[in-house]
């Protein structure tokens, strides 16, 4: 049986969203079997670009104004600058022959990682399925996670 | 050193090499040599490292100005 990898992506933000794909892509490379679990703010790294989001209750209707998400979205965890730092900061990788976020996540899912979504954020925040791009395996809970976890080697809290 | 096919890796930063070495040498045949020509300094310990996680044979590296010239058998599939 293959080794596993199991990424908790937490955060929201472009560089650490760059980082978990960076080791996911290393480890399927490598032939281990990884699974990133998507949660609170990491559900953003996986919303689509397009469309509005849905959500009931004034609340929940602001928070995803202010919390749209989508690859093209992301802020940096540092020197963010209003778009500013993104801007500079994307620049950069281009020139370094960097691969977008976005064409790390395709290439990530065509080694086969597997993109699991939190339902409990999904709830509190609003954000149905239809948010979100069509390379999500699953919708699940903290069992899921852990049943995945408990036999991974690695297993990192992004 | 005699290789059966040729990557080129060069301005490709970490993961692109590993991921792209992998890729290569699935398309190829048990026992066929790659060579991969890369000028991310890391190549010299990553490849190693990936040949041992993964079980392919790490043939050795040759440094020429900067760039590094990385031989990989490829093992037995399991």
């Amino acid at each position: 049986m293959a080794e596993k990898v199991t990424l908790v992506m937490f955060s929201g933000e472009l560089d650490k969203a760059l980082a978990a794909f960076n080791i996911a892509i290393g480890a399927a490379s490598s032939g281990m079997d990884v699974s990133i679990f998507f949660t609170f703010w990491g559900l953003n790294i996986i919303k689509k670009n397009e469309g509005a989001l849905r959500s009931k209750g004034i609340m929940r209707k602001m928070l995803n104004i202010m919390n749209r998400g989508g690859t093209r979205r992301l802020p940096l965890s540092k020197f963010h600058m209003f778009g500013l730092g993104r801007w500079m900061m994307s620049k950069l990788m281009k020139d370094s022959k960097i691969p977008t976020l976005e064409s790390m996540m395709e290439m990530a899912k065509g080694l086969g990682v597997k993109f699991m979504a939190c339902t409990t954020s999904m709830g509190i925040m609003g954000i149905s399925k239809e948010a979100f791009i069509p390379g999500v395996d699953s919708y699940c809970g903290v069992a899921t996670y852990l049943s995945e976890g408990r036999d991974s080697k690695i297993n990192l809290f992004i | 050193m005699e290789a059966d096919d040729t990557l080129d890796c060069v301005g490709l930063y970490c993961p692109m090499p590993i991921a792209q070495t992998a890729k290569k040498l699935n398309e190829m045949g048990e026992g066929q040599v790659l060579e991969v020509l890369a000028d991310d300094e890391g190549i010299k310990e990553d490849m190693p490292a990936w040949c041992n996680i993964t079980g392919n044979e790490f043939l050795g590296i040759e440094e020429d100005g900067g760039e590094y010239r990385v031989y990989v058998r490829k093992s037995k599939q399991n």
